[in-house]
């Protein structure tokens, strides 16, 4: 496993440096200077050379570069040019907000997608399969900005029960008001997952239930329920664990819609606002993050998979 | 423990009561095109400690009877009729899934085929027949882990507690049939099948499978049920022998009966089919034509369009097994019955 943890963790270094060099480019690849881009059409010429000075930009861009990332590594991402404020404390404000979304869905896409994938192998070929196998078909077809209107319209317009934008009231709230403006867009956000999981757990865990050691398993008198629940579950988490993790990169790009929906102060509406505005700085932040975060969840998944396949672990 | 598990079984209060007597078992299989009857009818009867082989060539129902007896037929499977006796139980066919939970893995047992897909590939070994001694002899896990160190040992694996910690894929083939091997004995049964158990093995390594269970069984006095489509292993390990084809046993004896006077032609043709040290280089003579599709028998006798020596009555009706005039060997056969239709 640590030789395992150590090679995987040197795979990281060099996709991190790829993220870095296409983050430094965005800038550079942009159309026009970055000066121009920086400062806006109404800056005089003296303005622009002079952030040119300022920012290196007359330097090579090998010597730019270096510069850029010796900065980014000590966590200094510039400065905002709209807000005028330090890019990484924003941006990391935003973020938590996107991973508390994230994480609301995850949870809902795990607790429900692999809970009736389970039951549904368990009851094959029975109406609760059946049922549970078409609400997941028409959960993976149905878009989720439909979903999260449809919420709204129901649950906020219609029956009242629940906000429809925002974190929190305006006057502030306390972590049960968090959670009831969560529901909706954690729910709109995981729904698509779930039905994923649901359909990914209902095939892998029949596919197991055929394999000739759960045969054993039943002839050393194993009960129903734990030759589901810890032979079957175990080998087929191999395989749902790496949808799982494909799904979380899905759930963090798919935020920036439900986000927009709900009005959720997220690190994809300000990305969005960011792009509007031209505020390069704010948008190489946000990107970076994001692209840090895919990096450290995929690592956390193939480390998950590897304590869960033994084959891999040990090889 | 030790005593416990090693000391001679109970004398039966009968010494010739049977440990295990099926009669008239029938399993049908629900298929698209129609129900199969696997197993048609099967009557077996095994004495405590004695090995008893079923031979038969592929699809004649050899592991599905072992699996009817253990419960363990599934959708779309279905157990339709006979009975089952083990020790004083009642009819094991009757019993609740839970009731037999606690016979499977105790006091019958099972080993597979195939030793690769047997074991579980996420869990250790050691954990694997931990878990029958927690299920049937209410271990904690420390005493549980600690006796499956003692049966590794006891299956010859070497440096068994460095063993137990490590998964299957980490195992050769003959070691994982060990592992079954030792999780099939882990709660000294008196009734042991062994379906296959070397077929998937490298020769040199079947014989010494073969010992082991020899070994163990004599140990522990248990009975055995070896399948196998190997007519040497039968002559080398079995008392008695059930042929079976299509379902039915065609035929049933002593080894020394079966080897040096076989009566049924299908029985001829598999011991024809062995190859010989004499006649090693020559092709062997293989039974003409294939297993009859079970959903389509021959009229009569379902052998009838493979046999030799099919005559006339053989389409008229379905031999019956038939017991042989001053024995105790069975046949079914119209060639060795006293009346045969006409
Ligand atoms: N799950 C199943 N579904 C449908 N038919 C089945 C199933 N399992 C077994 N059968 C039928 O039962 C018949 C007997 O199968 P069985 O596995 O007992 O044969 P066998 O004698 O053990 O053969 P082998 O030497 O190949 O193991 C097969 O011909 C097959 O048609
Ligand atoms: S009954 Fe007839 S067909 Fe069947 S085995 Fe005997 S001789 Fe052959
Ligand atoms: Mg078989």
């Amino acid at each position: 496993m640590r030789n395992y943890l150590l090679k995987r963790l040197a795979q990281t270094i060099p996709v991190l440096f790829g993220i870095s060099i296409l983050v430094f480019s965005m800038l550079h690849l942009a159309p026009g200077d970055p000066a121009d881009l920086l400062l806006g059409p109404d800056a005089t010429p003296e303005a622009v050379e002079d952030l040119r000075e300022d920012m290196g930009l007359n330097r090579p861009l090998i010597v730019q570069y270096g510069a850029w990332a010796g900065r980014i590594v000590q966590g200094d991402f510039g400065r905002s040019v709209v807000l005028n404020r330090a890019v990484l404390p924003e941006v990391m404000k935003r973020f938590k907000n996107t991973l508390i979304l994230t994480a609301g869905a995850l949870a809902f896409a795990v607790v429900f997608g692999i809970g009736i994938g389970i039951l549904a192998a368990k009851f094959h070929q029975t109406v609760f399969d059946s049922a549970a196998m078409l609400v997941a078909l028409a959960g993976i077809s149905m878009p989720t900005f439909f979903t999260g209107i449809a919420a709204i319209l129901i649950f906020a317009m219609g029956f009242q029960v629940l906000p429809s934008s925002g974190m929190y009231p305006a006057r502030g709230g306390d972590f049960f008001d968090l959670m009831r403006h969560l529901l909706m867009p954690a729910v709109t956000l995981g729904a698509v997952s779930a039905a994923i999981l649901a359909r990914i757990t209902r095939s892998a865990m029949l596919e197991v239930i055929q394999q000739d050691f759960i045969r054993t398993a039943r002839a050393k008198g194993v009960s129903e329920d734990k030759v589901v629940w810890i032979h079957a579950l175990r080998n087929a988490s191999i395989t749902i664990v790496t949808v799982l993790g494909m799904q979380i990169g899905y759930l963090l790009g798919g935020s920036v819609i439900t986000e927009a929906v709900f009005s959720w102060p997220g690190l994809g509406q300000m990305m969005v606002r960011a792009i509007q505005a031209r505020d390069y700085p704010t948008v190489q932040g946000g990107v970076l993050i994001i692209a840090m975060s895919f990096v450290f969840i995929n690592l956390a998944v193939d480390l998950i998979y590897a304590w869960l396949d033994p084959r891999i672990r040990y090889s | 423990m030790d005593t416990l598990m090693h000391a001679p079984k109970t004398a039966a209060k009968n010494a010739n009561a049977p440990l295990l007597e099926v009669s008239n078992l029938s399993t049908e299989f629900a298929t698209y095109a129609g129900t199969l009857s696997a197993v048609d009818g099967v009557s077996l009867s095994l004495q405590p400690g004695e090995v008893f082989g079923i031979v038969g060539e592929s699809g004649s129902g050899k592991s599905v009877t072992a699996l009817s007896i253990m419960g363990l037929i599934k959708k779309p499977g279905r157990v339709t009729g006979g009975t089952v006796r083990f020790k004083d139980e009642a009819n094991l066919l009757d019993k609740t899934p839970a009731e037999m939970r606690k016979i499977r893995g105790g006091q019958i047992s099972m080993i597979f085929q195939e030793p690769m897909t047997s074991l579980n590939p996420v869990f250790r070994i050691g954990w694997q027949i931990a878990e029958v001694l927690q299920i049937h002899r209410e271990m904690t896990r420390t005493e549980a882990w600690e006796r499956a160190i003692h049966l590794l040992d006891r299956v010859g694996i070497a440096s068994p507690a460095k063993r137990a910690r490590e998964f299957p894929h980490q195992l050769s083939g003959g070691m994982r049939q060990r592992v079954m091997i030792a999780m099939a004995m882990a709660c000294a049964p008196s009734l042991l099948f062994a379906d296959e158990p070397t077929t998937a093995l490298d020769v040199t390594v079947q014989a010494q499978i073969l010992d082991l269970m020899v070994q163990l069984k004599e140990e522990d006095g248990a009975a055995v049920m070896l399948i196998t489509h190997d007519m040497g292993v039968i002559a080398e390990m079995a008392q008695k022998v059930a042929v079976m084809y299509a379902g039915v046993v065609m035929e049933e004896a002593t080894v020394e009966e079966l080897f040096d006077s076989p009566l049924h032609p299908y029985t001829q043709g598999l011991l024809d089919s062995i190859p010989r040290k004499k006649s090693r280089g020559q092709s062997l003579k293989a039974i003409p034509g294939i297993v009859p599709n079970l959903l389509h028998l021959p009229t009569g006798c379902r052998f009838r369009d493979r046999c030799a020596a099919a005559h006339s009555a053989c389409a008229l009706a379905d031999p019956p097994l038939q017991t042989m005039p001053n024995s105790t060997r069975k046949v079914r056969c119209w060639l060795h019955h006293p009346e045969p239709p006409k």
